[in-house]
């Protein structure tokens, strides 16, 4: 016959690995919703309503290692700030479509930007958008440039670009291209350029 | 209602049953949350590659998939017909069955140690079945450790001896019968020597004592596919390279401190201008003597907690450009030019202290090595300055620095790029937002290796590719001399 203690043992260590088993269970719904969180590249805000204006957006290509120019029709709003907000909410939806040239991490996000006179722009990323980017001296360059070049070709007057990470200043975007100093908009001009004429050799 | 003392008695035994339960549970929970376990892997030595292979466990034992361990090694072909696996190594035929432990390899029964397992059309063999089977895939001396999952096939195992050649100051000199390449690292008292793509072997016994004060002794262990020297000492150790990989020699790092301070007391008059001041860590660890004249400083990009891009699952960016430096110092040496790396192990430098220490040494010009996964052949680059800044009066701006020495960088940038495509490799010249190429105030050039082929990553670990590279990068930094530009701030 099986002694009682034998049989409450039996019962315990049943209802342990039935508690052990919910538990998994819970974990893993968890990890599962972690896993989409991480994929969850969030769509950016939808564009301006009205008129539509043509613009030309600076694309990085991972294939050609370069920046080429993208014509596009967007709505612009009229201040000068807010056209610079839409014109990256535009290159971002380019670089988070299926068809990008050039892979941004899931969930990069352009915060803000400001204009402060004179001709000095600040371009605010998320986290995510630095955390996430990939690491490299031209694929780093590459995405610099192109946001760079997007707003100083579509908005008259910029001479210094200043990239931030969440508000706050980082010493490069992922381990290379330089984030702690401004960015000279001529210098930039002439190495997209450079680029350009490279890949046409 | 009152409990006998027999109910009582179980109530409390089953309550200490929950609670050791619970405890082991939580104890179970902490191991789990604690510092993840690396990925069990065997790793092969041949003459044609050296691989690493995930080994997967399969009711209780460690298999490998037998297709992924041969296919690097020459032609396979498998086929599956029902339960039999068919498989055609070169010119050696082998079927297996699905759960037997017998196959037939070359006309021969081949008893394995378990079941030979069959999953979605790929093989797999138990670990300790490989000393049995590989025997009749290759005609070659095969060593095969278990404990540690190293399988040597052809004489390409690397034989090394140890010994103190001088007490005061004490010098360990390791000689290997092949050029090795390990990561290196520091603990207090030790200094790890870890072989990842080399065949090291045992020496005749694991732990091998100098009776010197300074450096003790040298163990030598296996684990997971690697090899390791564990070097004790009582002072910090440091290693350097010699003999083209052959030989590592190790010192305690306060001697080379030493001799760096006194050198350096009769060459650098004055440092840089506009420099950060120089912390007490940060000292140049090697300067420039009348005969030294044309002297380069080498910089292995990133390195100890910047461990730079994840080129692939296990090879990062910061031991490539590490191997390429030391390679490229080697070439260097052979042409009578005489080098320095900023860093020669695994330690973490920023970026004012890579440039305050270039700065301070004031050599005749500045390599930073970078590797990337993406594209193919090399980039080089020169600085792409901000907006230039206002020097105040013998200061230079910090971060726009470089601008004085921007034409001798692009000039040297042009010999660098010439002796490439003189080694058919594929060679770009651009400008880039690099640290610290701004602040420095001698002419300096940054490389980024990509693979010969786009997408082969594996490139970038081939000795031959970096002897490549390296070659031809010494080619165009010795073109350089004669007419190299000199720093005057």
């Amino acid at each position: 016959m099986i002694s009682r203690q034998l049989a409450i043992s039996a019962a315990v260590l049943a209802v342990a690995a039935l508690c052990m088993g919910l538990f998994v269970w819970h974990m893993r719904g968890r990890a599962t919703q972690t896993e989409y969180s991480a994929a969850d590249a969030r769509p950016v805000a939808p564009p301006a309503a009205g008129p539509t204006e043509p613009v030309t957006l600076y694309l990085a290509d991972d294939a050609t290692d370069s920046i080429r120019p993208l014509e596009i029709r967007i709505a612009l709003p009229e201040g000068r700030q807010q056209r610079a907000e839409e014109l990256l909410r535009a290159l971002m939806i380019q670089y988070l479509g299926k068809d990008s040239t050039h892979s941004l991490g899931a969930g990069s996000e352009v915060r803000d930007v400001y204009l402060v006179d004179p001709g000095l722009v600040v371009i605010d990323l998320n986290q995510a958008f630095a955390d996430s980017h990939q690491s490299g001296i031209l694929v780093e360059e590459l995405t610099v440039l192109s946001l760079i070049k997007t707003l100083s070709a579509n908005i008259p007057g910029i001479l210094q670009v200043k990239i931030l990470v969440n508000g706050a200043e980082r010493e490069t975007l992922a381990g290379h291209a330089d984030l702690a100093d401004h960015y000279d908009v001529a210098a930039v001009d002439r190495l997209v350029a450079q680029m350009g004429a490279s890949q046409a050799h | 209602m009152r409990w006998s003392n027999s109910r009582y008695y179980d109530f409390i035994f089953a309550a200490s049953l929950v609670v050791i339960g619970m405890a082991g549970f939580t104890v179970f929970e902490s191991f789990a949350a604690g510092p993840s376990v690396p990925p069990k892997q065997l790793t092969i030595y041949t003459t044609v590659a050296n691989y690493s292979l995930p080994v997967a466990e399969y009711h209780g034992r460690d298999y490998v998939g037998l297709l992924e361990l041969l296919e690097p090694l020459g032609t396979v072909n498998a086929t599956v017909k029902g339960k039999q696996w068919n498989l055609r190594f070169n010119n050696v035929q082998a079927v297996f069955v699905q759960n037997s432990a017998t196959a037939v390899v070359a006309g021969q029964s081949v008893r394995l140690d378990a079941p030979f397992a069959l999953q979605n059309g790929r093989g797999a063999v138990s670990l300790n079945s490989l000393a049995a089977l590989l025997p009749h895939f290759f005609n070659r001396q095969i060593s095969w450790s278990p404990s540690s999952r190293r399988l040597i096939i052809g004489s390409v195992a690397v034989h090394f001896t140890a010994q103190i050649v001088r007490n005061n100051p004490p010098t360990l000199v390791m000689q290997f019968t092949s050029p090795v390449n390990p990561q290196v690292s520091t603990e207090p008292g030790k200094l790890l020597l870890k072989f990842t793509h080399e065949a090291v072997v045992a020496p005749g016994t694991a732990v091998l004592t100098f009776g010197n004060k300074d450096i003790t002794s040298a163990s030598y262990s296996e684990t997971n596919g690697t090899a390791a020297l564990t070097i004790a000492g009582e002072v910090p150790l440091f290693a350097s390279f010699s003999n083209n990989g052959r030989t590592i020699t190790v010192e305690p790092s306060a001697q080379a401190a030493m001799q760096m301070q006194t050198q350096a007391a009769q060459k650098l008059n004055s440092a840089a201008p506009g420099s950060p001041p120089l912390n007490a860590g940060t000292e140049p660890a090697a300067v420039l003597t009348g005969a030294q004249s044309y002297f380069v400083v080498i910089d292995a990009a990133h390195g100890g907690q910047e461990r730079g891009a994840a080129l692939s699952d296990q090879l990062g960016e910061k031991d490539v450009t590490l191997a390429i430096a030391r390679r490229l110092r080697q070439e260097l040496q052979e042409r009578g030019i005489t080098s320095f790396m900023l860093r020669d192990g695994d330690a973490t430098l920023t970026f004012d202290q890579r440039a305050v220490m270039t700065n301070h040494i004031h050599p005749a010009m500045y390599i930073c090595i970078h590797a990337s996964s993406a594209g193919s052949g090399v980039n080089l680059y020169t600085s792409l300055l901000p907006p230039l800044q206002n020097n105040h009066g013998p200061f230079t701006s910090w971060s726009t620095a470089q601008a004085a020495f921007l034409p001798a960088s692009q000039s040297l940038e042009n010999s660098l790029t010439s002796a490439l495509q003189q080694s058919h490799i594929s060679v770009r010249e651009l400008s880039a937002p690099l640290r610290p190429l701004n602040n420095l105030v001698v002419p300096g050039v940054a490389v980024e290796v990509a693979p010969s082929t786009s997408g082969v990553t594996a490139d970038l670990a081939y000795p031959t590719y970096q002897e490549l590279v390296a070659s031809s990068l010494a080619v165009g930094i010795a073109e350089m001399r004669g007419h190299a530009p000199q720093g005057t701030p």
